[in-house]
């Protein structure tokens, strides 16, 4: 730490709280206004933004589901056409996995995890701000060419030929492709920010064994979208080069393959499936832990096991290809691998019943959502299960009963857990509480509208059903079940929809909050809510795995930040001995611009390779502004 | 009373479709599909199991919460450690159970050497192509969406593609195989009883993935080698002047550079093979029942019936169609 400051500058150790905090919010505060909002890089605004674009993406699927509820509840229903519900299902997978599922997580990380943590900002605020506006665009791109009716429609796998040059007819596939380039990129730059995050800025003291669980969930989350992340951008630049300027890796004509594309979809595609995952398993152990009243049983094994679920989500992306005629070997290696990741999935069950029972469980909203989770997951843990048994599989795979197993894992698995964070942390986001009543009509409904639309898709699967197709004929025995699956979309709705406007209300009119409203355990519970642009005014110093409960009256507190520019304490990975402040990153617009270059160059070359050339220029341009040095004093240690 | 009238209705309506062609998981009745049949109730049962263990301790731990305690101490942290290690090494054994019967299943299912009988399978955007090879090329023929096999015997399915990927599925007989271009894939079914056993395309494949739907029809030995037999001969033609009139329009117009009609010069490979068409149960694949108005319905405008599909509207006069349809019809 600077202990030898010259007095010229001035730090935290020389004011008195309300001083302090009026220096702090000059420097840290992000100006009012369209100007500020363009500008700013402060981690809560940026992470605030990326939540709520994230649900409204959530909600824009969820119109698209119904949709295609509304064609399928009737056999040869003409509502809607072969073409447009193509688009419809293939925008649905894409959207919630790529605009709401992946993003949401990242988004509650880009908010949570600097405050968790007990830093002022996230590292690399510039890039975060950029990483939300490239979103943003991804988003855009493929909503809007959905409004023009050329959206992508072969599937959120696009699997090639028919995503290939001779049966993907227009820039369809490669509007899929690209949206995919914009949303990794904005994912990757998150991860990269998150691991920094957490491995260089925690508070003092917050030795690697005192890391929240959340936080550790998305450390996991976060080494899986940089590792997973080559695969994807191989994948879709082979698509694109095969489409735009005639190469052939995927035309077995030309000695291409069309297995390949699978291989390396599924590399990366099986890990994107934990990316969404995970988080979630930090979500519900830190909302389990506030409300039985106890620490978590099991850290170390819940560390363990998030970890183990990292590195065997890598080892079983064939179980995703067991049909398309492998060696027996092959698929005696990946039934093992996928049936083994049934093993962490379980400590982590049995370590949270463990902590209900140890504890004294209170059932607020939250908590309703997480029991939810452990009853649907739980089921769609199972008939991963299943499917992860060839045989098994030959006989569901591409039915519905593969649509129920994953969205008993991506809605009861993920979504439960994140409508329950989201009933936790709005407190802390917004400064009022949600409705309890509102909440507790929203799980109710969500819970068993839920359940009644996908379970009874389990048994049209093993009926014969398959997946992604507009309509069935009158003579299949699917029409009956097919209606209550439809209706029950409706209560479903009608839940999200009571949630939507709980969120809303609350906002305006919730009840106020203040600091730590559940009696939580974590840091950034030790702030204001919200909290202050500066995030806190000194420094936590952090003593055990539960600072705000083992020290409940007031937490030690570390000084010697400077007061008239943006900086932060850098602290050693393994046990946080603080080395450094570091300064951090002003306000700027240099983000917002470079991501509009970047747009203009990845759209346009969907049109022309030569974009990639003399797109770069303004990428280039942008980036030297972004970059340009500035007279700051060089960091001090 | 009404109720009781509806359920019989609903009931009979299942077993109507299910003669029409079941195609269920649950209504095996080939010799691949039962055993799978029985290892997927075996897992489900397993599982479900599972669950409702891990839901009464859910429940038991919900309603434990009612009775206050004093805090945790170690002595319960060190039993319930315990519990948990049992709970992990329980999950591990049951897993190590299910991999192993997984394994023999597979095992179980092995692909058969001494086939009778071997069949090509070709997946076309948005029909089946089925060929029956016979080393003597004259034997040779081919048909579309329906295929009949012998009862009792092992077949040799050999799966291919000429455009994109699809995916072989008749649940009552066997579980699917994809075909992927460029590759060839092979498939043992075998039906037990005589049936029509309906499957349908499992792999999206583009516009019309929903309207892909095959028959296989399992006969005794005899009856297929009848059906050979007839498969085998050329198209006959029939006298009535109606059918001739057609025979010679589906000459003339484009019809003949897209269908073969063996023992004419109508030798086009891109649309199904319509030799004997007219013996067959359904035609676009599977979307119509083989009726003289549905062939006209179907010849008149293709692009309503099935959006989408290879087959171009061909402006006809009404008598034309009237002819044409004869004509098809006629080709038993
Ligand atoms: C809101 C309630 C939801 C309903 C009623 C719903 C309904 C459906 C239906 C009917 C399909 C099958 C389409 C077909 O095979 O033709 C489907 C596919 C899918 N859903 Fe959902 N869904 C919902 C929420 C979600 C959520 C929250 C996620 C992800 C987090 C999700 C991810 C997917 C994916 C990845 C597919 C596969 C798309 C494809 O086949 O390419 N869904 N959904
Ligand atoms: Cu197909």
């Amino acid at each position: 730490m600077t202990n030898d400051n010259k007095p010229a500058q001035p730090t935290d150790l020389m004011f008195g709280d309300d001083e302090l905090e009026r220096r702090l919010a000059q420097t840290w505060r992000t100006p009012a206004g369209v100007w500020g909002a363009l500008t700013t890089v402060d981690h809560k605004i940026i992470g605030r933004r990326y939540i709520v674009t994230a649900f409204v993406f959530l909600a824009l699927g969820g119109l698209l589901a119904l949709a295609m509820r509304l064609q399928l509840a009737q056999p040869e229903a003409r509502f809607i056409g072969p073409d447009r519900y193509n688009q419809i299902f293939t925008m649905h997978g894409s959207n919630m996995m790529f605009l709401f599922a992946v993003p949401v997580m990242e988004a509650m990380a880009v908010y949570l995890v600097p405050l968790m943590v007990g830093t002022r900002n996230i590292a690399f605020p510039r890039l975060n701000a950029f990483s939300y506006w490239i979103y943003l665009a991804g988003g855009l791109l493929l909503w809007i060419s959905f409004a023009l009716d050329t959206a992508p429609d072969v599937g959120w796998f696009a699997y090639v030929p028919l995503s290939g040059p001779q049966y993907g007819a227009g820039k369809r596939a490669d509007l899929w492709a690209q949206m995919i380039t914009f949303t990794e990129v904005a994912a990757l730059a998150v991860a990269v920010e998150i691991v920094v995050t957490v491995f260089k800025q925690r508070a003092p003291g917050m030795s690697l064994d005192r890391i929240p669980l959340f936080v550790w969930s998305m450390l996991v989350t976060a080494f899986l979208v940089i590792m997973a992340m080559p695969a994807i951008m191989l994948a879709s630049s082979t698509l694109i080069l095969d489409r735009l300027v005639g190469t052939h890796f995927y035309n077995p004509a030309e000695g291409g393959d069309a297995l390949l594309w699978q291989h390396l979809f599924w590399f990366f595609g099986h890990p994107e499936v934990y990316i969404i995952f995970l988080p979630a398993v930090g979500m519900v152990s830190t909302i389990i832990a506030t409300f039985s009243r106890r620490p978590v049983f099991g850290y170390l094994p819940l560390v363990m096991a998030l970890i183990a679920t990292g590195i065997l989500a890598f080892g079983l992306w064939v179980h995703h290809m067991f049909v398309v005629g492998l060696p027996k070997l092959g698929e005696s290696f990946f039934t093992a691998s996928s049936m083994a990741i049934a093993i962490p999935a379980g400590i982590q069950i049995f370590c949270w019943l463990a902590t209900l029972w140890g504890g004294q469980p209170v059932l607020k909203t939250p908590m309703l959502f997480v029991l939810g989770f452990i009853v649907t997951f739980v089921i769609g843990g199972l008939t991963g299960v299943m499917v992860a048994s060839v045989p098994f599989d030959t006989q569901v795979h591409d039915t519905y009963f593969v649509v129920a197993h994953f969205h008993y894992v991506l809605v009861g698995g993920a979504v439960f857990p994140l409508l329950g964070a989201i009933y936790y942390w709005f407190p802390k986001i917004s400064g009022r509480m949600m409705s309890e009543t509102l909440g507790r009509w929203a799980f109710a409904l969500i819970f068993a509208g839920f359940n009644l639309t996908f379970f009874p898709m389990h048994i049209l699967g093993l009926e014969g059903m398959p997946r992604r197709i507009y309509t069935y004929q009158p003579e299949m025995p699917w029409a009956g079940m097919n209606m209550f699956v439809s209706f029950s979309a409706l209560i479903l709705s009608l839940g999200f929809l009571v949630f939507f406007v709980d969120v809303i209300r609350s906002t305006r009119s919730g009840q106020i909050a203040g600091e730590n409203p559940w009696g939580a355990s974590t840091l950034e519970w030790a702030t204001s809510s919200p909290p202050p642009c500066f995030n806190f005014r000194r420094i936590p110093v952090v003593g055990a795995r539960d600072p705000l409960w083992s020290q409940p009256d007031e937490l030690t507190v570390a000084g010697g930040l400077r007061t008239d520019r943006r900086e932060l304490i850098v602290s050693s990975v393994v046990e946080a001995q603080p080395e450094a402040s570091e300064s951090s990153p002003r306000n700027s617009i240099w983000p917002l611009l470079a991501a509009l270059a970047t747009t203009v160059m990845l759209i346009w070359s969907i049109f022309s390779p030569w974009a990639v050339i003399w797109g770069s220029i303004p990428i280039g341009i942008t980036l030297t502004g972004w970059f340009w040095p500035k007279q700051t004093p060089e960091d001090e240690s | 009373m009404k109720a009781g009238a509806a359920v019989v209705l609903f009931v009979s309506a299942i077993l109507i479709a299910g003669c029409n062609g079941a195609q269920s998981a649950l209504n095996a009745e080939g010799a691949a599909a039962v055993q799978l049949k029985h290892l997927i109730i075996g897992i489900v049962v397993v599982c479900s199991v599972v669950w409702a263990l891990v839901m009464v301790v859910l429940v038991l731990a919900l309603l434990r919460a009612r009775t206050p305690r004093e805090s945790p101490s170690s002595e319960s942290e060190r039993r319930m450690g315990k519990l948990v290690t049992a709970a992990v090494a329980a999950t591990v054994v049951i897993i190590a159970g299910l991999t192993i019967a997984s394994f023999y299943a597979t095992r179980g299912l092995g692909m058969s050497e001494d086939a009778t009988l071997a069949i090509k399978v070709r997946g076309q955007q948005w029909w089946w192509q089925f060929i029956y090879d016979d080393v003597d090329p004259a034997k040779s023929f081919q048909t579309a969406n329906e295929m009949h096999i012998p009862v009792g015997v092992d077949i040799r399915i050999e799966l291919e593609s000429s455009d994109v990927i699809h995916s072989f599925w008749v649940p009552s007989l066997a579980g699917k195989r994809d075909l992927i271009p460029g590759r060839q894939n092979v498939i043992t079914i075998r039906a037990e009883r005589p049936g029509v056993y309906r499957g349908q395309c499992a792999e999206f494949c583009g516009l019309q993935h929903s309207h892909m739907a095959l028959f296989v029809i399992a006969e005794n030995m005899a009856a297929y080698q009848r059906w050979a037999a007839a498969q085998r001969a050329s198209s006959v033609s029939s006298a009535d002047p109606e059918a001739t009139a057609g025979k010679a329009l589906f000459m003339r117009k484009p019809c003949a550079a897209c269908h073969t009609i063996r023992g004419t010069e109508a030798s086009g490979s891109t649309g199904p093979d319509l030799t004997h068409v007219g013996s067959r149960q359904t035609i676009a694949a599977g979307l119509l029942d083989n009726t003289r108005g549905s062939l006209a319905a179907w010849i008149a405008d293709p692009q309503t019936l099935k959006p989408g599909n290879n087959m171009p509207m061909v402006p006809l006069s009404s008598d034309e169609l009237r002819q044409l349809s004869a004509y098809m019809e006629s080709l038993k």
